[in-house]
């Protein structure tokens, strides 16, 4: 038996292992199984660029979900990425070291925050806030915001990490040649870090289009194409929370159908950010 | 050209890390763009801050008036929103989770670590493979985790909602974050370790046992640590597999909610507001503990 010990455990650790490759294969399985029949049986074109969303009445269109994911995810990166860009340069080259001892357990608590407190607080304090601004409280806009500050932690980890792995031969030389501080640190160290940069973001997308309860609380959640970023709309993710619990049949089928689509969409962002690591690896 | 102005004064030279506050001032008087490009980087930081202090002390202000002792009875009643079991339930599901996630991210850190440095052509695809799978495990959203673990256990295996089909669903969402913590604690223990382990006769198991996970524990701890926060905030992934039910969970097949999932049904009610208040500043105050002891245990793994 002792004799055996150690290649059997080696065993368990490589079963261990495998066990992440077991995960996403069942969570793929799961998923395509059960989707890809209800999606055959609404039509691929009927579900994917249908406008109408009506259950009682077996229509079943996700085209205005798409749409509101990509507008939500759209105003999360204009209101996050400049946000976290900037604060990512900050805590790496402008910030003195005490407040920085304060400010990186900050940010990991900002990531820490579960996301149904975000939506509670977007729920009693954004949404009266922008009913009182733009006349309407629920909408993509105010979605947008709350998933732009959800991202920030993300965008601003990844960012700071790459922007400091910069060698600082490039911030100097810049230095000597006579830029000040800034300059040095906007053209010369920012250009290097893109591709990691890029990776934080191409995350933060990821992040931003997978949110559920944050924004099944603030986004208005009508299941119609949306005209203006000021109206309501439903996103692929509150589709399936929403109705979920009810749902069955082919009802059900269309709501894993959109996991799916939401799936598909994931997976694509991760093959972009795995291909712009490798950039920054090389 | 004016003679006059090319003369510098030598002593007025300082070094850039030397210059008092009026001379940086002062510099910055010369070059008014780099100043606005300052300005505006100390803004980002500020309203980043400004968010988060923003959000706490709301809650907190407008929360903790709202607990009342009878929130924490132990019995759910319409009347009386009482949390007591969805916290209980919390810690449950908690324990399972990590029953489940730590061995097995633990185990899969050691063979990517200690294992696969030098095998063979198959165990290097192999080893690529499953650090691609993390990854996309890492980015997958909780509501997909909660439709995976709802179609498995629910629909096929027939668990009903459950807190086992919970935790499992749970363990394979911490379980990236459990692994990559993990390794970056192993490799972290020098070699010279591993060399004078073998050096004295240990076998491969007893060395990674006895030497290298104990001087990783720090780091692996903070990792679970972290786990804990993702496993207590957790609402979507958890709605569709453990349920909503209101009672103290009472087996491993029978439904429960979570601290996170209670407040969620809180509010869709609509009529519970001030118990959502009160359930928001118990999970805001976890999850800032939950932070406070991780970088504690952290910041003991760097002072080593």
């Amino acid at each position: 038996m002792k004799k055996y010990r150690e290649s059997i455990m080696k065993v368990v650790f490589l079963i261990a292992a495998c066990i992440s490759i077991v995960a996403v294969v069942m969570i793929c399985g799961f998923l395509f199984v059960n989707g890809f029949p209800a999606i055959a049986e609404i039509g691929p074109l009927e579900f994917l660029g249908g406008l109408i969303w009506k259950p009682q009445a077996d229509q079943y269109g996700i085209l205005p979900m798409i749409i509101g994911s990509i507008y939500a995810t759209a105003i999360a990166i204009i209101v996050g990425v400049p946000i976290g860009l900037l604060c990512a340069v900050f805590m790496a080259h402008f910030c003195p070291k005490k407040l920085y001892k304060i400010l990186k357990p900050a940010i990991s608590l900002l990531a820490g925050i579960p996301s149904i407190v975000y939506g509670f607080f977007g729920l009693v304090v954004l949404v009266p806030m922008m009913q009182s601004i733009f006349g309407t409280g629920k909408s993509i806009l105010t979605a947008g915001i709350l998933l732009g500050i959800m991202i920030l932690p993300t965008i601003i980890e990844i960012s700071e990490s790459s922007i400091r792995a910069v060698p600082s031969s490039y911030y100097e030389g810049s230095l000597a040649l006579g830029a000040t501080h800034e300059r040095s640190v906007y053209r010369a160290i920012l250009p290097a870090a893109k591709s990691g940069i890029m990776a934080g973001i191409i995350l933060g997308i990821g992040r931003a289009i997978g949110e559920t309860m944050a924004v099944v609380m603030i986004a208005g959640n009508q299941p119609v194409l949306p005209t203006s970023i000021l109206q309501g709309a439903r996103t692929m993710t509150a589709n399936i929370v929403m109705e979920m619990g009810y749902a069955t049949g082919l009802h059900r089928g269309a709501l894993i159908g959109t996991g799916v689509v939401l799936f598909v969409f994931i997976l694509l962002i991760n093959v972009c950010f795995s291909l712009v690591k490798k950039k920054e690896q090389k | 050209m004016n003679e006059a102005k090319q003369e510098i004064n030598v002593e007025s030279i300082v070094g850039i890390n030397q210059q008092t506050f009026r001379q940086k001032l002062a510099a910055y008087k010369r070059h008014p763009g780099s100043f606005a490009v300052l300005i505006v980087t100390l803004l980002a930081a500020a309203i980043t801050i400004g968010v988060l202090l923003s959000l706490i002390i709301y809650i907190l202000a407008k929360g903790v008036p709202n607990i009342r002792l009878s929130l924490f009875e132990w019995k759910y009643t319409t009347e009386n929103c009482s949390m007591m079991p969805a916290i209980i339930n919390t810690i449950l599901m908690t324990l399972l989770t990590l029953i489940i996630a730590v061995p097995i991210g633990v185990f899969s850190a050691i063979y990517l670590v200690e294992y696969s440095n030098r095998g063979s052509k198959f165990q290097m695809k192999l080893v690529k493979i499953i650090r691609m799978t993390t990854e996309t495990l890492q980015g997958i959203p909780s509501i997909v985790f909660g439709l995976f673990g709802f179609l498995a256990f629910v629909v096929t295996f027939q668990f009903s909602y459950s807190l086992l089909g919970g935790a499992i669903t749970m363990a394979l969402m911490v379980l990236p974050l459990i692994m990559r913590t993990t390794e970056e604690a192993l490799l972290s223990v020098p070699d010279s370790f591993r060399e004078g382990s073998f050096g004295l006769g240990a076998g491969r198991l007893r060395t990674i046992f006895r030497i290298v996970l104990p001087s990783a524990v720090p780091g692996i701890l903070a990792g679970v640590i972290l786990a804990i926060g993702r496993i207590v905030g957790e609402t979507a992934a958890l709605m569709y597999t453990a349920g909503t039910s209101t009672d103290v969970c009472s087996g491993f097949l029978k439904p429960c909610r979570t601290l996170a999932v209670h407040m969620y049904q809180l509010l869709c009610e609509g009529k519970y507001m001030n118990e959502a208040y009160a359930t928001a500043v118990v999970l805001l105050v976890l999850v800032i503990l939950i932070n406070v002891l991780s970088a504690f245990v952290a910041k003991k793994l760097t002072k080593k």
